[in-house]
């Protein structure tokens, strides 16, 4: 079967936590992970939504406790890696040991696209501990390229074998991922990787732009099951990187199974792109506030899109999900006083 | 009353920002500040508000080490435990701004009371400062057995040192919500924003309480009464809107909008430090000139 060209991760079993409320059990995950590895998938990523530590209040509690969720996950792989993602200011390097003892092979450190300086320590410690590392700018849309450039730069000198281009919000248009990736290959040594969400149902063609300018490591999301609409459909773009000629090394088939078989009975309902997920693409905001929005609209009876919409003015960032309820609040204040 | 003399060792933003402060207070007397750059600018303010400024670091100062009894640390965690060590033979009362935490941790509002004979003490985090009171204000109406903060603050107003060792900040603010708040157990998040303007620092506490009935009339009155506490040294402290209750589950909104004394008003993290900094050594002053006046 010839090397492959193109690395998939497979982040269902992370970013597909905030679809389901971080309510993974050990059985589904032993499950889903069974199957990837059936099918040849290199990288399987397991932690909370949020990362490693990120079972909160602010996010969401996890049902199973993570590291539970990781060690049956490394048990039940032969061939593929688990990987995990830590977000420094939620997860600390002392989760990050013990996901390493439990033998997680790949650790991916996540700033927001700006901050990149508050990952120096994580990049180094996980490259200490023997992982190989990743380094993910979240939110990656909001800044100019020579910025994103910049960011990257530095978590390369931190010693990253790898730096992606994480399109949070779903918010990248191909011709502006083409322009990025095609930056980033010309500025730095390492692997370049791509992480699209769907919101805009251009997770796809965001994936094939950077492909087409040299990335060489792609997220995707067996069955949409991420955050908003879900990233980019592993099992479709396996068949469409075939078409390609493409090697991503998994089967087809076998993943299409999978995807029918074990990970869509996860599924609360069948990730479609709706108005609030159109809406995160739109405005820009991330996609883990899609089910805390929903609920703020609930809670104060107003339009969970003008949640959405004034959370992207306020240019706020990943991990913020605090300000949903603290714009809802003041939105329903507003309509109130409005009426009266 | 006679005032306390104090000195500040490090002439950088935070340690220009607490001469700023001390100017205003009735108890302290600033008559020292201590940098290792002579052409930094907070000597250079020291100097022309007539203070004396030593430019060779706290080697300086221990060949004058009657200018000041207490003295403010803004230098590093590395500095800080090799000024502590020295300041101590020195006999000199230390307030360490940095996150060495050689001395025993103090919320002013919550614990301030039992630390007053310590010669050093330390202020947490910024986000502990915030957020502490909050979390003590809750669990004394009823127990609570989880709190977690999310600190925002805006990129800006996020130091270097910060940004080096992150985890400190979560790890420390954790141990304080337990130790100092005395939630069962403690969880921080930080979060840096970097939108321009800047966004003033903001700080979300959630609580979960013992008993499934809540008082929400008497909870929410604590948090009030401790919001206003606060407030009388950091005036920019305020409750963006009422606790909201959910269950057991509580949840309390703050904002912290500097002083701008020297630092920017949206560094609401960095003035609640040396505010509290200051509120703490003003304590100490009249707790040391109580017992000299009997």
């Amino acid at each position: 079967m010839g090397e492959r060209n193109i690395l998939i991760t497979e982040v269902a079993l992370r970013d597909g936590s905030h679809a389901i409320r971080h309510q993974y059990t050990v059985d589904q995950v032993v499950a889903v992970a069974k199957g990837l590895d059936d099918a040849n998938v290199p990288y399987i990523e397991v932690s909370h939504g949020d990362g490693l530590g990120g079972s909160s209040l602010q996010y969401g509690l996890s049902l199973t406790n993570e590291m539970e969720l990781i060690e049956a996950a490394v048990s039940t792989v032969t061939n593929a890696k688990i990987a995990v993602l830590l977000l420094p200011g939620i997860g600390t390097m002392k989760e990050l040991k013990q996901a390493a003892q439990l033998g997680v092979k790949m650790a991916r450190i996540a700033t927001h696209v700006t901050e990149a300086d508050i990952s120096a320590q994580h990049i180094a410690f996980a490259k200490e501990l023997g992982l190989e590392t990743v380094g993910f700018l979240m939110m990656a849309h909001m800044v100019p390229t020579e910025k994103l450039v910049e960011q990257a730069k530095l978590m390369e000198s931190y010693g990253a074998d790898v730096v992606y281009v994480v399109d949070s919000a779903g918010a990248f248009l191909p011709h502006e991922v083409k322009e990025r990736i095609q930056a980033l290959k010309n500025s730095l040594s390492i692997e370049i990787g791509f992480h699209g969400h769907n919101n805009l149902s251009l997770a796809m063609a965001n994936t094939l732009a950077a492909i087409e300018e040299g990335a060489t490591r792609i997220d995707g999301s067996i069955r949409c099951l991420g955050a908003g609409a879900g990233n980019t459909q592993t099992e479709v773009l396996i068949a469409v990187l075939n078409r390609l000629g493409n090697n991503t090394g998994i089967d087809l088939y076998k993943i299409m199974d999978v995807a029918e078989n074990i990970v869509a009975p996860i599924l609360e309902k069948p990730q479609e792109i709706t108005k609030d997920g159109l809406i995160l693409g739109y405005a820009g905001v991330y996609s883990s506030f899609l089910l805390h929005a929903q609920a703020a609209s609930k809670k104060f009876g107003i339009d969970s899109r003008d949640i959405l919409v004034e959370l992207g003015k306020r240019k706020v960032v990943g991990g913020q999900e605090d300000m949903i309820i603290d714009v809802a609040a003041e939105i329903s204040k507003q309509k109130q006083t409005a009426h009266t | 009353m006679n005032k306390v003399k104090v000195g500040i060792l490090g002439s950088g933003n935070i340690g220009t920002d607490l001469m700023y402060k001390i100017r205003r207070s009735d108890v302290l007397e600033l008559t020292t500040v201590i940098g290792i750059d002579p052409s930094s600018d907070g000597l250079k303010k020291a100097k022309d508000f007539g203070y004396y400024t030593i430019d060779t670091g706290i080697k300086g100062f221990l060949e004058n080490p009657d200018l000041a009894d207490i003295l403010f640390d803004a230098t590093s965690a590395k500095a800080h435990i090799r000024h502590a060590k020295l300041l101590k033979q020195a006999g000199k009362k230390v307030l360490d701004l940095t996150p060495a935490a050689v001395g025993p941790s103090v919320i002013p509002p919550v614990n301030i009371a039992k630390h007053l004979d310590a010669d050093n003490i330390n202020l947490i985090t910024c986000g502990g400062q915030a957020t502490i009171p909050i979390v003590h204000a809750i669990n004394k109406v009823q127990p609570v057995k989880y709190a977690e903060i999310v600190a925002t603050i805006s990129s800006k107003s996020a130091g270097p040192g910060t940004r080096a060792n992150i985890d400190e900040f979560t790890e420390t603010t954790a141990r304080g919500i337990e130790e100092i708040g005395g939630a069962k157990k403690g969880k921080a998040i930080i979060i840096l924003n970097p939108a321009e303007p800047p966004i003033m620092m903001r700080d979300t506490i959630y609580c979960l309480v013992e008993n499934d009935f809540v008082d929400q009339k008497k909870i929410t009155q604590s948090v009030k009464d401790m919001v206003e506490v606060v407030q009388s040294y950091v005036p920019g402290y305020r409750l963006r809107q009422e606790p909201l209750f959910d269950g057991n589950k509580i949840t309390v909104f703050i904002e912290v909008e500097g002083a701008g004394d020297y630092l920017p008003t949206y560094s609401g993290n960095l003035d609640i430090m040396t505010a509290a900094a200051v509120k703490v050594a003003e304590e100490w002053a009249k707790n040391i000139t109580s017992k000299v006046n009997v």
